[in-house]
């Protein structure tokens, strides 16, 4: 387990977080493979968001370390690890309220060029995946929550990200949007890019990953294939008691 | 309005600010004119740090300053042409803007704008106290009676008129092409949301050094304009806190984050101070304040985007 195996894209190795005397992540290590889709699922405070803030250098870990490509980030910048290719998006959506939608995503395709009909296009191109190019010129602020998510995937999606963080990708969006950002997030996925996904939906979660991590109090409980691990006793006791009583 | 149509407009607009000082002969309504464009150059300067891209100082006095006192103590002590003074005081600030920055940027919103406040209040005291340039008493410029060009000595008022023009147009110039530019993006979504911004790649420190470099430079140009055209500086009339916030008035009136705001928002104050200081009489200097503080009351409550966002909400309801 020492030496990263080939096509592992992701290494968190034993990162640990803590908040005054809250242990929000404590020895967390789990690895991404290129291509993959792994969900993160866990109540809570399972330590979820922690560990996205923890691996896109918005939060420094206590000890611990992630790898990319084999290559150290720990000590990185969210921005340096941004332009290594790694696109996330926030459990609390941030869009650019007094941008138009079209404005804020081309802040994301700005990565990869400075000129402004190529960002345009490839943002006009990220807002068609998502399903959001009618509201190109809208404001961001007239969004409703669901456009919102779509939005932030779209920005997140115009620095053409190899590894693409998702934090709660359906959390407080109406029913009927939910199947068409699943079909998205798949398509994400089968169009190469590799996605480390937190959610909250089991029936989405379940579904779509081919690979599930279980947080529990900063904790990996368990880690494999969603049927497994949704039979798991620790994930059943900690977690899915309640929402797989149905 | 469709596009031709604004450039007609801007053109006819630019034709009419030439041909001003050949109309209007007298120094009273130039003086004004001239005032008009120094504090609009120092709005629009100021406006690309803090209006695109957030950070509000409360220190760029401390610029103005700078190329104030650059230019005359070269001037003064080697003879330097205050042309080069100029750029020599844009290169100064631009070096100093860094220097503050550095440490200043890690601070976010109130606590960037309150400790910009305290290093314009540390310069203007440094300066107050530096004998070798003229401390609390100020710096004359030598009169230079050759009339040259190089001596940025005018007896005539309209060839000031002509650079002030000059300057607010280069910072406007300055400020379009940042607008358009993936700077001018980086700068909002730094404004907006400095995290989103990081996620998305943008280096936001280095980005709000870049800014504080631009505004910096600009308001410096601004100094030495002003020294050579009063021929004399001294801390309180160049480095004040109350210039600081004149200058923030100046572009929140206009409208931040826009690129005419500033210039509209002295178009009206600086003729309003004029007209305090006229009818209110003696004093003046405070009532054009108190005046000053109502119209800011005025506009946050009832339109905080300035009168750039009144005139956008009448342009979306009539077309």
């Amino acid at each position: 387990m020492d030496r990263p195996g080939e096509g592992v894209l992701l290494d968190v190795r034993g990162v640990t977080k803590r908040f005054g005397g809250l242990v929000a992540n404590n020895d967390i290590s789990f690895r991404v493979g290129a291509g993959e889709m792994v969900g993160i699922i866990g109540p809570n405070g399972a330590g979820k968001s922690t560990l996205f803030d923890l691996l896109t250098g918005f939060q420094p870990a206590d000890a611990g370390e992630v790898l990319l490509d084999g290559r150290p980030i720990t000590r990185f910048r969210p921005d340096e690890i941004s332009r290594l290719g790694v696109a996330r998006t926030f459990q609390k959506l941030r869009p650019f309220t007094q941008m138009t939608v079209i404005e804020n995503v081309m802040v994301g395709a700005f990565q990869k060029t400075t000129d402004l009909a190529r960002a345009r296009r490839d943002a006009t191109n990220a807002l068609e995946r998502v399903g959001l190019a009618d509201k190109a010129e809208s404001h961001a602020r007239v969004l409703s929550t669901g456009q919102r998510k779509r939005l932030e995937l779209a920005r997140a999606l115009a620095t053409k990200p190899r590894l693409l963080l998702l934090d709660e990708v359906t959390g407080g969006v109406d029913l009927r949007s939910i199947p068409g950002l699943v079909a998205l997030v798949r398509e994400l996925n089968a169009a190469g890019t590799t996605l480390v996904v937190i959610e909250h939906n089991m029936g989405v979660i379940m579904d779509v990953s081919r690979r599930i991590v279980a947080l529990h109090l900063g904790e990996v409980i368990a880690d494999g294939p969603p049927a497994a691990v949704g039979r798991d006793p620790r994930v059943v006791e900690a977690y899915l008691g309640q929402a797989y009583v149905r | 309005m469709p596009r031709p149509l604004t450039f007609t407009a801007g053109l006819v607009a630019l034709a009419l600010l030439l041909t001003f000082p050949l109309v209007f002969t007298l120094p009273y309504p130039r003086d004004v004119m001239i005032r008009i464009f120094l504090y609009a150059t120092l709005a629009t300067a100021w406006n690309v740090l803090a209006g695109y891209c957030g950070q509000i100082s409360l220190g760029h006095a401390v610029f103005f300053g700078t190329g104030a006192y650059t230019s005359t103590v070269l001037v003064k002590s080697l003879g330097l042409t205050p042309w080069a003074g100029m750029l020599a005081g844009a290169a100064l600030a631009v070096a100093l803007s860094q220097v503050i920055g550095y440490p200043v940027f890690r601070l976010r919103g109130h606590y960037f704008a309150i400790a910009t406040i305290a290093v314009g209040e540390i310069v203007q005291t440094f300066m107050i106290n530096w004998d070798w340039v003229g401390g609390a008493r100020g710096l004359f410029i030598p009169i230079d009676r050759t009339g040259s060009l190089l001596a940025f000595q005018f007896r005539d008022k309209q060839v000031y008129y002509y650079i002030a023009l000059g300057l607010l147009l280069l910072a406007l110039w300055v400020t379009r092409r940042i607008e358009r530019s993936r700077t001018g993006y980086y700068f909002r979504a730094i404004r907006e949301d400095q995290d989103a911004a990081a996620s998305l790649g943008i280096p936001v420190a280095r980005y709000k050094q870049r800014a504080m470099a631009v505004s910096a430079a600009l308001t410096a140009l601004g100094g030495t304009f002003y020294a050579q055209y009063i021929l004399f500086i001294d801390p309180e009339s160049v480095l004040p806190l109350s210039l600081s916030i004149l200058i923030c008035l100046i572009a929140v009136l206009g409208g931040v984050g826009t690129l005419w705001g500033p210039l509209i928002g002295a178009a009206i104050l600086v003729p309003l101070g004029e007209a305090t200081r006229i009818y209110l009489g003696g004093t003046g200097k405070a009532i054009d304040l108190l005046i000053y503080g109502f119209l800011i009351m005025v506009i946050s409550v009832v339109q905080p985007g300035g009168i750039m966002a009144l005139a956008q909400r009448g342009r979306r309801r009539t077309g």
